[in-house]
């Protein structure tokens, strides 16, 4: 199965949009939304069936028996974590966002009085109907894990995809471990940047990132024509550095639309669609290389 | 809370719908403010202010170092750590810095006094000035695991600058590094913009100020003809919509050639000083009922 | 001498399972007994430094030589402080993977990954 995962660095430059496009015109029987903090390609893929959820557990969490509790203040002293307090009467609780499940306060209470419970810190959904395999997830507002969960999201995926030939992975914004652990086992990242100065700067870190995976890189713009000085920056760059550059996408207000209501930019009529025809022919060229 | 010692954060589920935007230019349009850039991994508010850097303070967390002529070899501290940064090899305990968590459990396991902890750097944080705002910049060591330890710097830091409105630039989504930044906010401004995906992502972070009790308004960005799905989900919830950025060709340029709206146009420096009035009246607002009760 | 292998099944004639620091099991096989042995990868479970932990296990049952498509940078450093050498495998099965490193074909692995960082925060 080869993969394609398509990232930007930046947010909103139009990963899913692209993404949702290309499983549309490859005809994917595999893809999955790595986006896992705030997943948006559900919104367009339209399943219409009931997905397969599971509890995705991250790190444990302390919680504290307040019965058994002295409140000789060993474990708030010792939380390197801030997330130990005390309530106006006196009680101990544990703030359960900044709780990273490292054990100290445990280890630390001279009663036994704290222990670690396991945490649920987001949710695996997976759909598969009509041979169509669909991976995502949700996680918990305010938790960590998300590389984990995103490890978790692929893995999904594999199990349920099979021998299918191609698979496509939506990706996170960023350059951190939620996008470092999309990237492994991936054939080729398409990098989706915009012309604006942080577009520039945010894609030139994600292309360090992949490359040290060793992973082929293709890069397209989208919204090429709210700067074209800068498109023009993006295509020199790509030249310089033997990276091809499978194309670029005007801003099309018909694309908005589209997607507001549920469908990908190549299911209606519109520059942004025809654009995204000739960058996803290409990006199949440089895949199959 | 004093008057002018006002802190607002300002964020979005979803990335690239105008919070750098939309901080950049409060914290511009206002006498004297401080600007916080708090998306450690990817910041940005420097490339608009291009700050004359005054101070600059490295961030280090602790790192646990063995001395192997104590280590009796009971392995207490590899069973001990959550997180495999331990691992027992040729009769040694070695250190695994990049997944360590800086936790201190080993040190506190270890029955010989073995381990110890020296610094390493994750970051660093940039204290500078442009025109009236101070510009703080929190930047995280590419390779490094969480920029939370310098968030939570940063914003300690920042209160050296009293009687100063202060303008925090949230990184995006709704994860850890988001909720250091808006705990010590007294209002959030989230940004909005009129797709599906905007949001779906704005819900998250709907329920993420309200979780922590936070006042808030959103301001709908990149604003079109026609319906906006945004100003829908806000007028169903009642949530208040303090500003409305037009979708503008004009600003979209200035914007990406990482140009200070409220610096180069009459029209953006009114819209933001209005943006910027709103907020405080909606501060005072909740500071009154607040005191009522 | 020991070799070891990740494994997706406890069956030799499997495939190879494509991920070291969490496979679900690992096969420990004596090069001179061939005696074949399959231990749960405790590993599997952990947030996240599961190369660690999975190296850790072969560095404590003797292991020699791990054969493996990939390997993460972690891992590697325990491997090589442990003195296990890292063969690269061909595609295939456990029992074709064992009679290739036998008949010394397999070769060094060079290409060590970065960590998927893919643990809290």
């Amino acid at each position: 199965m080869k993969q394609l995962l398509i990232l930007s660095g930046k947010g909103g430059t139009g990963k899913t949009t692209v993404a949702s496009a290309f499983i549309k015109l490859s005809g994917a029987k595999a893809f999955a939304d790595c986006d896992v903090d705030a997943p948006n390609l559900h919104l367009i893929m339209g399943q219409k069936c009931e997905p397969r959820r599971k509890d995705y557990f991250g790190m444990p969490k302390a919680e504290i028996d307040s019965d058994l509790c002295i409140q000789c203040n060993q474990c708030a002293e010792h939380c390197r974590f801030d997330a130990i307090s005390v309530d106006s009467s006196g009680t101990y609780g544990i703030d359960k966002f900044d709780c990273e499940g490292c054990g100290v306060c445990e280890f630390i209470c001279p009663v036994g009085a704290i222990t670690l419970k396991p945490e649920a810190s987001g949710e695996l959904m997976l759909y598969n109907k009509d041979d169509k395999v669909f991976s995502t997830a949700q996680l918990k507002m305010g938790s960590g894990h998300s590389g984990m969960l995103v490890t978790e999201v692929k893995r999904q995926m594999k199990d349920a995809a099979g021998n299918t030939e191609l698979a496509i992975i939506d990706g996170s914004p960023g350059i951190g471990c939620p996008v470092i652990a999309s990237l492994s086992g991936v054939d080729t990242v398409l990098v989706v940047t915009e012309p604006s100065i942080s577009g520039i700067s945010d894609m030139e870190r994600i292309i360090k990132t992949a490359e040290v995976f060793g992973t082929k890189i293709a890069v397209c713009v989208n919204k090429y024509d709210t700067n074209p000085a800068n498109t023009e920056k993006i295509e020199e760059f790509c030249l310089s550095r033997g990276l091809p550059f499978v194309g670029k996408i005007p801003f099309d207000t018909e694309a908005v639309k589209a997607i507001n209501n549920g469908m990908t930019i190549v299911d209606v009529d519109c520059r942004s669609g025809r654009a995204a025809r000739e960058v996803f022919k290409n990006t199949m060229e440089v895949l199959s290389e | 809370m004093k008057g002018k010692d006002m802190k607002i954060a300002v964020l979005s589920g979803k990335g690239g719908t105008g919070k750098t935007l939309v901080s950049v230019n409060l914290a511009s349009a206002a006498d004297n403010a401080v600007y916080v850039d708090c998306d450690v991994e990817e910041p940005d508010g420097h490339l608009f202010f291009k700050p004359k850097v005054v101070s600059n303070e490295q961030i280090t967390i602790k790192m646990p170092s063995v001395d192997d002529a104590l280590c009796n070899g009971c392995r207490k501290c590899v069973d001990f750590c959550k997180f495999n940064a331990l691992a027992f090899i040729k009769d040694r305990p070695c250190v695994f810095e990049d997944v360590c968590h800086s936790c201190g459990g080993c040190v506190l396991v270890c029955p010989e006094k073995a381990i110890t902890e020296t610094d390493r750097m994750i970051g660093e944080i940039k204290r500078g000035v442009s025109g009236s705002v101070t510009v703080y910049t929190g930047m995280l060591k590419p390779g490094e695991e969480s920029g939370v330890p310098i968030i939570k710097r940063i914003m300690q830091a920042s209160e050296a600058d009293e009687n100063a409105l202060k303008i925090i630039d949230c990184p995006p989504g709704s994860a850890c590094v988001v909720v250091e930044s808006i705990k010590d906010a007294d209002y959030c401004v989230l940004v909005a913009e009129p797709t599906v995906f905007g949001v779906h992502n704005l819900n998250m972070v709907y329920e993420l100020v309200r979780l922590f009790n936070k006042p808030f308004g959103v301001v709908l960005n990149k604003c079109l003809d026609g319906e906006n799905p945004a100003e829908k989900f806000c007028v169903e919830r009642d949530i208040p919509v303090i500003g409305r950025i037009p979708f503008d060709t004009e600003l979209g340029e200035l914007n990406s050639n990482a140009k200070i709206v409220v610096r180069e146009s009459e029209k953006y420096k009114d819209l933001f000083f209005a943006l910027l009035q709103t907020i405080m009246k909606e501060v005072r607002h909740e500071t009154v009922a607040d005191s009522k009760r | 001498m020991k070799i070891a292998m990740p494994m997706d099944e406890k069956e030799l004639k499997t495939n190879v399972c494509p991920s070291f620091g969490r496979a679900p099991y690992f096969l420990i096989y004596n090069t001179e007994t061939e005696e074949s042995l399959f231990l749960d990868n405790s590993a599997i479970a952990s947030q996240g430094g599961a190369g660690i932990k999975a190296a850790q296990t072969l560095a404590d049952n003797d292991v020699k030589a791990l054969l493996t498509p990939r390997c993460g940078q972690n891992a590697e450093e325990v491997l090589s402080k442990a003195e296990i050498s890292i063969f690269k495998t061909i595609p295939g099965t456990a029992q074709q993977n064992i009679e290739a490193f036998k008949a010394e074909q397999l070769s060094v692995l060079n290409d060590i990954h970065p960590g998927f960082h893919g643990h809290e925060r």
